[in-house]
């Protein structure tokens, strides 16, 4: 199939979630890649590069290893750097490369374990997509590496699932949901995976409910859920209205046990606005508008859950996808990084929302901190 | 604490050996943004328009190198997916992939630098017929294949092959025997260089990429009877305008060497048949800002790294000939520094060489233990010091006159701390930037 851009960019990749996912957690995680993957994440999608230090390291792959096979060297130098590093765990992923050679990643990852009796997990990213897929599947390997069963639940004990700078872009956001988590009368259990210690997050169990912050944490609910009975709730707490009625679903589903889906909640009467983003987030943003009297909905370009968007949707992802369904929607406004510029219909109005997985650096000093009614200030001239 | 390591990230020189400085291992990146990469190299063809076929991982960092330039409006992608590999549409891809960019410009470049990447290569595209497609389809446009394929790297690198595709577009033109051309160079050349000084100062026209403002000027390229290059990775783009318009080529690497800097100069002035000037007051005047230098610095350590010039260990030779304490280096391989190598084997035996991408690297920067000057981005992250000179690849400087100019941006970044975390995010060193 066809993906071409004349202008946009494109999102973080799988592996830049996975690496994004696992960055604090004190593994070490090995992209099997030539040179470019791990230049890419550290300079356009890892915000934490300069200030705090991860074992993120590429295998430098060279034309050599890839014809012979030799899936020796990536085994033997992970295991060389585990040696040296001393992690908690190691996490095995892979780019276009190693995908076009078919590299076994499940076998290499038992054999990396086996020699270093290092717990090691294989993500099985290639490159060819976005960046929830890797971060979705890393999270969950997190989860399955860390969480312990729970002598007792914490009542109103609540899980942050899906945390990346990818989707928080700005730092000061993740804590901000915690300090209103509490304020609404919850206590933060754990958090996957910014702030947190693997100590932190073996307690995820004890929780009553996990809030799924984007589409990178589902997979990581889904596995709290099946194996610890954890019910979810998706959406982020932008806006005052929106964090009240995204506090009650979390009472609920820790009550009924069901999961709950208010991201997707839309209204149909109002200035009509667009947002352009990842699924919870954009959603989010699209239930605390359609709350306060607009019509929104929601484009996303990116991989997520049907339960995620609501009927007006849309999840086309190419350029002259999106530059279509716009032009089919007709917004009054459009909510999206400012690289979407370029293809928006002329004359709608463009509020500018930096997302560090599409735009990465260049305006990560004006990304917004929009939890709970920070939102409503930024939004006040709707 | 470090001989227990498996891969221990530095060597004294005496222990060295010049073949093989480091195991290779795992690779961290630390976080010194300088080094140019082949979107940078691109962009510097007027109007050219770049597209990218790739995987999506590949393509972001490309694309945005581009938007940080405040350029997204020269590049262009096209996302290969996994079917592509296997359902034998791998060519169709590229061809209408491209069209429908091309058809969707406000304007045909004259150009288009098609890079395909090594997935491409390896699943066998034929490049040719794509090329061959393209340009019957859109023949107003010159399309160049072009290639990002890091897993190539130890045969023929991107940047090598990529400085080599940038001269593909250019014609035959008519000789010009007062045309002499810079060839390979991502800046130009210090204007009051003695390279740039014999050249110009002899009635010659200096033709450089770096300064071409338009296409028309780019294509006047051809013309040069001939081409310098002083940058090893311009090797094949000086070859290539051997073989297709018969120019002749000289190499005269960025040397710190007197003799052989002197050397170079006579060479040039016997291929452009001029006389070869005298430069005892060059050499003075370069030995001056050293002893300057020398005077700011006292005994103050020094480091420097493989970005900062193309020949580190020479520079590494006359900074300590002239009494200034370079301790470290930070280096993997040798490359055509064999003698300067072993000259401070033999001579500072404790110097270390530190290994750039080395992973237990990772925290050098928290353990810098004294206050250092550093030549280069890369020591300046990993020694964490404010006190740096900030150039990438020599800076455009040269000869005598840019050894002068590196030793006052020495003295003086002794003297004036420096905005590292700033200047280190910046990607591509001199290029327009969007951080800024």
């Amino acid at each position: 199939m066809k993906h071409t851009a004349k202008i946009i960019p494109c999102y973080a990749a799988d592996t830049a979630g996975a690496c994004s996912a696992l960055y604090e957690l004190g593994g070490l995680t090995v992209v099997h890649d030539a040179s470019g993957c791990n230049s890419t994440y550290a300079t356009f999608d890892e915000p934490r590069w300069w200030d705090k230090q991860s074992m993120t390291y590429i295998s430098a792959l060279t034309e050599l290893d890839a014809i012979l096979g030799n899936d020796e060297k990536l085994i033997a130098d992970t295991a060389a750097a585990a040696a040296d590093q001393n992690p908690r765990f190691i996490a095995v992923c892979g780019s276009p490369m190693p995908m076009m050679i078919g590299v076994d990643f499940d076998a290499v990852a038992a054999e990396i374990g086996q020699r270093t009796g290092i717990r090691t997990v294989a993500l099985h990213t290639n490159g060819m997509h976005s960046y929830p897929e890797g971060a979705s599947e890393a999270l969950r390997a997190a989860a399955e590496l860390f969480v312990q069963p729970a002598a007792q639940k914490r009542p109103n004990g609540v899980n942050l699932l899906g945390a990346t700078p990818l989707d928080f872009g700005n730092l000061q956001t993740v804590p901000h949901i915690r300090a209103w988590l509490q304020e609404a009368g919850f206590s933060v259990v754990s958090c996957f995976a910014m702030g947190d210690t693997p100590e932190t997050l073996a307690q995820a169990a004890e929780a009553s409910v996990s809030l799924v912050l984007s589409e990178c944490g589902f997979a990581a609910a889904e596995y709290l859920y099946e194996r610890f009975g954890i019910p979810y709730v998706c959406g982020v707490p932008y806006g005052a209205a929106f964090s009240a009625q995204l506090a009650a679903s979390l009472r609920q589903s820790a009550e009924t046990g069901a999961h709950a889906y208010p991201c997707a909640l839309r209204g149909t009467a109002g200035k009509k606005i667009t947002v352009i983003g990842e699924a919870v987030s954009a959603g989010s943003i699209a239930a605390q508008l359609s709350l306060t009297g607009f019509a929104a909905n929601v484009i996303c370009p990116l991989p997520h859950h049907e339960e995620m968007l609501g009927a007006a949707d849309s999840d086309v992802f190419a350029e002259d996808e999106i530059e279509s369904a716009l032009a089919d929607m007709q917004p009054d406004a459009v909510i999206a990084d400012p690289f979407y510029r370029f293809i928006l219909p002329n004359g709608t109005r463009h509020i500018e929302l930096p997302h560090y997985a599409f735009s990465g650096r260049c305006f990560d000093k004006i990304i917004p901190d929009l939890t709970a009614a920070r939102f409503d200030a930024w939004a006040a001239d709707l | 604490m470090q001989k227990n390591l498996k891969k221990p990230p530095s060597v004294r020189i005496a222990d060295a050996d010049p073949e093989c400085l480091f195991l290779s291992g795992l690779e961290y990146n630390p976080p010194a943004r300088g080094m140019w990469n082949i979107v940078q190299m691109g962009m510097l063809i007027p109007g050219a328009h770049q597209i990218y076929g790739c995987a999506q991982g590949c393509l972001r960092g490309v694309i945005l190198t581009a938007a940080e330039m405040n350029a997204l409006e020269r590049l262009s992608w096209i996302s290969l997916t996994e079917e592509d590999m296997f359902n034998g549409t791998l060519e169709e891809s590229l061809i209408d992939g491209t069209a429908e960019i091309v058809d969707r410009l406000e304007q045909h470049p004259p150009v288009v630098l098609l890079f395909l990447s090594c997935m491409h290569l390896f699943a066998g595209c034929d490049f040719d017929a794509v090329i061959a497609a393209l340009s019957e389809r859109f023949p107003d446009i010159t399309f160049v294949d072009c290639y990002m394929t890091p897993t190539m790297r130890e045969t023929l690198p991107p940047v090598v092959q990529t400085c080599r595709q940038m001269y593909l577009p250019l014609q035959p033109l008519p000789k010009n025997p007062k045309a002499v051309g810079i060839i390979g160079n991502d800046r130009p050349t210090d204007e009051s260089s003695e390279l740039v000084q014999i050249i110009r100062g002899a009635g010659f026209t200096l033709r450089d990429l770096t300064l071409c403002k338009t296409y028309e000027e780019y294509l006047q390229l051809a013309e040069c009877s001939l081409n310098i290059t002083y940058l090893p990775t311009a090797s094949g783009a000086a070859e290539l305008l051997t073989e297709r318009f018969d120019t002749p080529s000289l190499y005269l690497p960025n040397s710190f060497d007197y003799d052989e800097i002197t050397a170079h100069y006579q060479t040039l002035c016997d291929a452009l048949g001029i006389p070869c000037p005298d430069f005892s007051a060059d050499i003075a005047a370069a030995d001056a800002a050293l002893d300057a230098l020398k005077q700011t610095l006292g005994n103050m350590p020094a480091a420097i790294d493989y970005t900062f010039v193309s020949r580190p260990f020479s520079l590494a030779v006359l900074l300590l000939k002239h009494g200034i304490n370079v301790k470290y280096l930070i280096a993997d391989t040798v490359g055509e520094e064999s003698a300067a190598f072993g000259w401070l084997q033999q001579n500072f035996p404790a110097l270390m060489i530190l290994a750039p991408a080395n992973v237990n690297m990772l925290h050098h920067h928290t353990d810098a233990a004294e206050p250092l000057l550093a030549f280069g981005q890369k020591a300046a992250y990993y020694f964490a010091s404010d006190h740096f000179v900030n150039l990438i690849l020599n800076g455009g400087y040269y000869g005598f006159s840019g050894i002068r100019a590196i030793a006052a941006l020495a003295a003086d970044a002794c003297r004036t701390p420096k905005d590292r975390r700033a200047l280190l995010r910046h990607k591509g060193f001199g290029c327009a930037s969007c951080l800024l």
